[in-house]
């Protein structure tokens, strides 16, 4: 069960998803907490999330700027001790320029800022984000990104595919992304990143529900 | 002393480039035939002061490991020359 569970959620300057993701989280039972980029630890949090948004304008790259923000070293930590780390689109940029996920999301293809909901097909089940749910089942989630082309080298990437590291999957690739990858977790399985926005689909009043498939393994894992 | 110095950040070979695939498939729009290889990166240039030459360039190599390049996508190209004094 979800409930009680304790999730920080961090706020760099320029994150912008950062109350869609509480909101969703405590819907689910959780207790979502904001913490600031500046702090040094987390609290005493089961979980974290690191929102989607702009962090630190995404100057020079988005996420390069935010991995030296001095709460990375506790997340670091937090992902080094088996605790589950999910990266929300910005989020998940910044994971892959900490280095705590491989790869690097490049402009999309077509250089469209895409705003939209697609449909993505669970790839493995063996993440925080996706354990219990059937390998192939679809989910219609937003994506809100100009940087969401996912790329690392080949060596990598056949590691990826052979470590079922690739969560989710788009069913019709928007972006451009290597094997049209949309979510990748790291060889724990206990830090994944994703483009897509779970926290906005999360009420059918948003267009869909599928998010709160993914959020609610995230926080059983937790 | 105070060394110019002039970082060129661009993609390794093989990474996908968006923006120079675009440019690529504009140029001939304009009436510029024959035009390949387009690839787009960033110049950074900043002043550095170090003892000597080979520390600036050391100094501005950790800057590209540590910040200014993405190493998973892309390589730089360093280039530092004494700064001429302003008068």
């Amino acid at each position: 069960m979800s409930q009680g569970r304790r999730v920080a959620v961090v706020v760099f300057p320029g994150s912008n998803c950062e109350h869609d993701a509480v909101e969703a989280l405590e819907r689910l039972g959780a207790t979502a907490e904001l913490v600031f980029h500046r702090e040094t630890t987390l609290g005493n949090a089961d979980a974290v999330v690191l929102p989607g948004g702009f962090a630190h304008g995404d100057y020079l790259r988005p996420g390069a700027i935010a991995r030296f923000s001095p709460v990375m070293s506790a997340v670091a930590e937090f992902a080094a001790a088996g605790r589950p780390v999910l990266g929300i689109c910005n989020g998940f940029q910044i994971l892959t320029e900490a280095g705590l996920l491989p790869g690097a999301l490049q402009k999309n293809q077509g250089l469209k800022f895409l705003c939209t909901t697609v449909e993505l097909e669970v790839a493995s089940n063996t993440s925080v984000l996706c354990s219990g749910i059937s390998i192939g089942t679809r989910l219609s989630i937003p994506i809100n990104h100009f940087e969401g082309n996912y790329t690392c080298d080949p060596v990598t990437y056949d590691q990826l595919v052979l470590e079922e590291r690739i969560v989710l999957r788009y069913v019709d690739n928007p972006n451009g992304s290597l094997g049209s990858i949309a979510g990748i977790c790291n060889e724990g399985g206990n830090v994944v990143g994703l483009m897509p926005h779970p926290e906005r689909a999360c009420d059918q009043l948003l267009g869909s529900e599928d998010g709160c498939v993914l959020l609610r393994s995230f926080l059983e894992a937790a | 002393m105070t060394f110019d110095v002039l970082v060129e950040v661009r993609l390794k070979q093989g990474v996908a480039d968006p923006p120079g695939a675009t440019l690529e498939r504009a140029l001939p729009a304009l009436g510029f035939g024959g035009v390949s290889g387009v690839r787009v990166g960033k110049a950074i240039r900043m002043s550095v002061d170090a003892t000597d030459q080979a520390e600036a360039e050391a100094l501005v190599a950790a800057m590209c490991d540590r910040l200014l390049a993405n190493p998973v996508i892309e390589e730089t190209v360093i280039n530092v020359a004494e700064a001429v004094a302003a008068q």
